[in-house]
């Protein structure tokens, strides 16, 4: 652990992972002055950082050489809701999978851009910082207003069935962050139809049909193939 | 006068005497060479072990008895042996060699004493002899000791010397073998006192020959005997040194000998005349029998003598060979011809003088028609060799066609009845024709007997009833005596002939057997290109020609395992370490061969000149099959065919391995090559650029910098996406990429394939087709992403930028089409099926880039979805590749 700063209003990023190189790598490019970096070499060490320092975000590692990264989150969300962005080589989609389940808000498989690095930091400690989601929600021309339960895309209002705003509604509240299909099965149509993931396939279809320009080159709900959809939040 | 030229060894010298030096590297063999027993060859034997015990080499006694001689136990003080075995026989432990314990043991030199001896019963070999030629194979050194009258080809001479026949034989090419002969000599009168003080040791059933034996006389005679074999050696040797350096010498002309054998008592000793002949003559000797159909049925009676004296002849270092023919002299002549023989020798009959007079002698024969060829008549001496001859031939077995006599009976009297009536029309002459008509009919029918039988009964019947006086066997004309005569002779010539064609006719008929079943096997061998139908063809054809039982064993994991028997036969675990053995010695075992005799089957190595492939194991029907040569010859014909096949298979098999191996190696420096250049490409632009950023920061200019930064970015994401091919490569080949077919929405799959595209896309123009309501289909949709990523990422790098690229799908009754086209230069036609190859790459200009890979990852995931994937070059220009994917039967519509 190294606090670069102390500031209590610069964000606390714990950087989690066993390579130096990667590590030296994320510390060059993100002490900028806008984060407090503090870092931990593995598993248990980061459970014991995410505990004293109490950080805004974890950027973890899933192959640490104690404790697998999963059970690294799974034991974090026992007691947090603090964002935690994956950073693994594994590029299989069950692992992603597991990771999401487990509590990950977002997964960036190495190697990756600084660019897209800023990015997730970004959305993630937005959505860290304010917790009670906006009561209206707009991204590019689509505007989701939760209140009055409108949907409009350029302004022209979309006429959803209530599933589909269900599943709309859902992807707001966590917009920018990965759903897994389990999990949106299990919110909106219940725990018995996690493993009908045509039912979630035909109505995600039908969401893009009214709210995408072009349906096959999707702007708002992107898929992460094999893993879930992800509403743009910017 | 020669020329210098001539004076060089010629090759087959060289060659000879280059076999020689690597005959030294071999095991080698020394025999202790004596002429009696007592003169003491296990004792310098053990001296000789002594001595090389000294010099520290590993010296084990194999197998040496002391009779409880105290000289020869203080010589074997200080040597390990190896603990004999006893076997059982008839109630009685004998001892006997160990010889697994001593090839286990493996010493550096074995001592086996009494090279000679006869092995128990139950046995591995029947000889002594054996048992050394097998650790000799194995690689390991024997001392051994042997008497000189234990010598096949002197066996007989010892016997006319001594009066005493020694039963237990060593061949001679032992003596051949054996690198080094010490010659273990004391003077007769030494021995003669030896023997009276008690010292040398004889077998008690010796002990009575042994006053016979012990003669002064006798011992010269054999002292010489072995002083001369020694002396001819050292000859030999010294023959082969003046060869090897051309020295020039009174070298014998190339002689080739040949003796003829009949299976008659006295063959074998033709056969070591011949042999003793061929030794001083230095000239390698031919023995042949010759098999006239006329006495087939002697034959099969002499069959175990011939087939024994073949034995023998081959034993003694004779080519041997069985030949069929009617004129036995002309055949042997033709033999002579036709393998070079300079020399003949033939026995010089003992029959009486008449019987000349009737068939010109073979010995006659032969010299008539030789030619340039000698001939050697040796004398036979049938005198004292008769009854011992006699004894040992095998009792012909005598079957008496009562049946047959009496039908010769009946007959006559039918022709008698028949004549009756025709009397008074016919002069008696021609009533003696009616009973040569009856004579013919037995002759064909009921074979020589019964026809001879059929004529004298002719005789008298005609006698009796037709020439006056009648009924009685008066006869008041003599002429009719001529008549008598006359009839009586034509009847037994008539018979003879005829039987004799039969009889030809049959061995023919059998020969012809043997030649067709041979024949249909070797049609179904070259038509079975497996070994299943290798070996199913074997086993019926022996089944059906040799009417026997036949099972083959091949090795499996260096065990052999019986691949295919014939019913009713099963391999005890006896049997199968016969046909182990002949297996690995690559020698027929078992029944009717030497070696481990009391097996009850017949096992046949399968062996071409280069390798022994497995065993034939066979039950023949009967004893004289086992010994038959026919049999035998048959067997083995049927054995090396399947050989041949089995090897032909084999190498077949080989090729296409070492194609498919070639292929590899080709695919895996094809491989290498690929991953270091495009590992490598890459890593050039980024570590340039990075150097030049690092070093020159200051003094680049803005764009420039920014350009170096661009190609280096570019670089490493075309890095990062060739280890992603590599690995998903790597798991589609090793079989552990999973397909996880769920049902899809296309347009989501096409949607996902797009996004990582964007960058690229941005600037191109793309049309997407998709029609509304397609089913969701089942697939894998994250390898099928990959498949439309690589197609369109291909479309985009081998298109120019102006033109569009364009994705469909479309799903029909069954299929799910997918289709990626652009307007780039297309596929050489030639080439359009080698695209889906690994590393196969479109030639346009390096800048293109691509890994080699992405469409044979393409093909693979289509593959393992069942579809197909084709390329084809469109109209206009452009390259179409259309993926199709069969639909499951739960695809359903939405």
């Amino acid at each position: 652990m190294s606090p670069n700063k102390t500031d209590s209003s610069i964000p606390r990023l714990l950087l989690v992972d066993d390579e130096a190189a990667v590590l030296r790598f994320l510390k060059s490019i993100l002490s900028n002055g806008e984060y407090t970096l503090y870092q931990a070499e593995n598993g248990h060490a980061a459970l014991a950082a995410a505990a004293t320092v109490r950080p805004d975000l974890i950027m973890l590692d899933l192959g640490l050489p104690d404790l697998d990264g999963v059970e690294v989150i799974k034991r974090i969300r026992e007691w947090s809701q603090v964002p935690i962005i994956v950073l693994s080589v594994r590029e299989a989609e069950d692992e992603k999978v597991k990771a999401f389940d487990a509590g990950a808000d977002d997964y960036l498989t190495k190697p990756f851009g600084a660019r897209e690095l800023f990015a997730r930091i970004k959305v993630a400690l937005k959505r860290s910082l304010q917790e009670a989601p906006e009561p209206v929600f707009c991204v590019g021309e689509l505007t989701v207003d939760l209140v009055k339960r409108r949907v409009a895309v350029r302004g022209e209002e979309v006429h959803l069935s209530p599933t589909e705003y269900e599943l709309l509604r859902l992807m707001v509240s966590h917009a920018g962050r990965v759903l897994t299909h389990s999990q949106i099965l299990k919110r909106i149509w219940g725990v018995t139809y996690v493993e009908q993931q045509n039912v979630l396939r035909v109505n995600i279809r039908n969401l893009r049909q009214k709210i995408e320009a072009d349906p096959s080159r999707p702007q708002y709900i992107t898929t992460e193939p094999g893993v879930g959809y992800r509403l743009k939040s910017e | 006068m020669r020329n210098d030229e001539d004076l060089r060894p010629s090759p087959e010298t060289l060659l000879r005497v280059a076999q020689a030096e690597e005959e030294k590297e071999r095991a080698k063999l020394k025999i202790f060479l004596g002429y009696a027993p007592g003169v003491g060859k296990t004792y310098a034997m053990l001296e000789a072990a002594q001595l090389r015990v000294r010099d520290g080499r590993d010296v084990a006694a194999a197998y040496v008895e002391s009779h409880g001689r105290s000289e020869t136990d203080l010589l074997l003080e200080g040597l390990e042996q190896i603990a004999k075995k006893g076997i059982d026989y008839q109630g009685v432990s004998l001892p006997e060699m160990d010889i697994d314990a001593v090839l286990a043991r493996h010493p550096q030199i074995a001592l086996v004493d009494e090279l000679a001896h006869t092995n128990a019963p139950g046995s591995r070999h029947e000889k002594r002899w054996q048992d050394v030629e097998e650790l000799l194979a194995a690689g390991i050194d024997v001392y051994t000791t042997v008497n000189i009258q234990h010598f096949e080809s002197l066996n007989d001479l010892v016997a006319q010397i001594t009066g005493v026949t020694v039963r237990e034989t060593v061949p001679d090419r032992l003596l051949d073998l054996a690198v080094e002969i010490r010659l273990v000599d004391i003077p007769p009168e030494d021995l003669l006192q030896r023997l009276k003080e008690g010292k040398v040791y004889l077998p008690k059933r010796a002990a009575m020959a042994a006053d016979k034996f012990f003669k002064p006389g006798n011992l010269m005679a054999l002292r010489e005997l072995s002083l001369r074999r020694a002396a001819s050696r050292v000859d030999d040797q010294m023959r082969a040194y003046m060869e090897s350096r051309s020295i020039e010498g009174p070298w014998h002309v190339a002689e080739k000998l040949l003796v003829c054998i009949s299976g008659s008592p006295f063959s074998e000793k033709l056969i070591r005349i011949t042999r003793r002949l061929a030794d001083e003559m230095k000239a390698p000797w031919h023995t042949v029998y010759i098999e006239t159909p006329g006495v087939g049925k002697e034959v099969r009676e002499n069959r175990e003598r011939v087939w024994r004296d073949l034995r023998l002849a081959e034993s003694l270092g004779a080519q041997v060979g069985t030949l069929t023919a009617t004129q036995v002299a002309q055949a042997l002549i033709d033999y002579a011809h036709k393998n070079n023989i300079t020399k003949i020798v033939v026995g010089k009959p003992a029959k009486a003088r008449w019987r000349e007079f009737l068939r010109q002698p073979l010995v006659d024969q032969v010299i008539r028609i030789s030619g340039s060829i000698d001939v050697y008549v040796v004398s036979i001496d049938p005198g004292g060799e008769k009854a011992k001859v006699t004894a040992a031939a095998p009792a012909p077995r005598k079957e008496v066609p009562w049946g047959g006599y009496l039908k010769a009976f009946l007959l006559v009297m039918t022709t008698s009845l028949v004549c009756e009536p025709a009397r008074h029309y016919l002069a008696p002459t021609n009533l003696v024709m009616m009973y040569l008509l009856a004579v013919v009919l037995a002759a064909t029918r009921l074979g020589r007997r019964p026809a001879i039988l059929t004529a004298f009964l002719g005789v008298l019947a005609f006698d009796f009833f037709f020439v006056p006086p009648r009924f009685t066997f008066a006869v008041t004309d003599t002429e009719y005596f001529i008549t008598f005569a006359a009839l009586f002779i034509v009847g037994v010539v008539i018979s003879t002939l005829v039987s004799r064609s039969r009889e030809r006719a049959e061995a023919i008929r059998e020969r012809e057997q043997q030649t067709s079943s041979l024949y249909y096997l070797t049609r179904e061998l070259s038509a079975s290109t497996g070994l299943d139908g290798i070996l199913s063809a074997l086993l019926k054809n022996i089944e059906e020609s040799l009417n026997a039982k036949v099972a083959v064993l091949l090795p499996e994991e260096n065990r052999l395992k019986v691949l295919q028997e014939s019913e009713e036969l099963r391999l005890d675990i006896k049997e199968m370490a016969v046909a182990d053995w002949a297996f690995r010695n690559g020698q027929p075992a078992g029944r009717g061969t030497d070696t481990l005799v009391s097996a009850s089957l017949l096992h046949l190595p399968l062996q071409t000149t280069g390798d022994t492939f497995g065993v034939l194991a066979v039950r023949l029907q009967d004893e004289v099959e086992y010994h038959s040569p026919l049999s035998r010859r048959l067997l083995q014909a049927f054995v090396s065919q399947a050989a041949f096949a089995i090897e032909r298979v084999r190498l077949v098999q080989q090729a296409e391995e070492a194609q498919l191996m070639h292929a590899r190696e080709t695919l895996e420096r094809a491989l290498l090559n690929s991953i270091s250049h495009d590992l490598r490409t890459p890593l050039v632009s980024i570590t340039g650029a990075l150097g030049a950023l690092r070093d020159q920061e200051s003094i680049l200019e803005e764009d420039t910098r920014r350009d170096l930064m661009d190609a280096a970015w570019e670089e490493a994401a075309r890095l990062n996406r060739f280890v992603a091919n590599l690995l998903d490569m790597t798991r589609l080949e090793s079989g552990a990429l999973k397909l996880k077919r769920n049902p899809a929405d296309v347009e989501d799959v096409v949607g996902c394939a797009l996004a990582p595209l964007e960058p690229q896309l941005a600037k191109r123009k793309l049309v997407v087709s998709i029609p509304p309501g397609l089913p969701l289909v089942a697939m894998d949709q994250i390898l099928m992403t990959q498949v439309l990523v690589n197609l369109i990422d291909n479309a985009l790098k081998y298109s120019p930028p102006e033109a569009p690229i364009e994705v469909s799908a479309r799903v029909d009754d069954t299929v799910l089409t997918l289709e990626v086209a652009d307007r780039g230069p297309g596929v050489p036609e030639s080439d359009l099926g080698r695209v889906f190859e690994k590393f196969y790459r479109i030639p346009v200009p390096e800048g293109a880039g691509g890994t080699g890979l992405g469409l044979s990852i393409c093909k693979g995931v289509v593959d393992a979805h069942g579809g197909a994937i084709r390329a084809q070059n469109r109209e206009g220009g452009g390259l179409l590749v259309r993926v199709t994917i069969p639909l499951r039967s739960n695809d359903k519509g939405v």
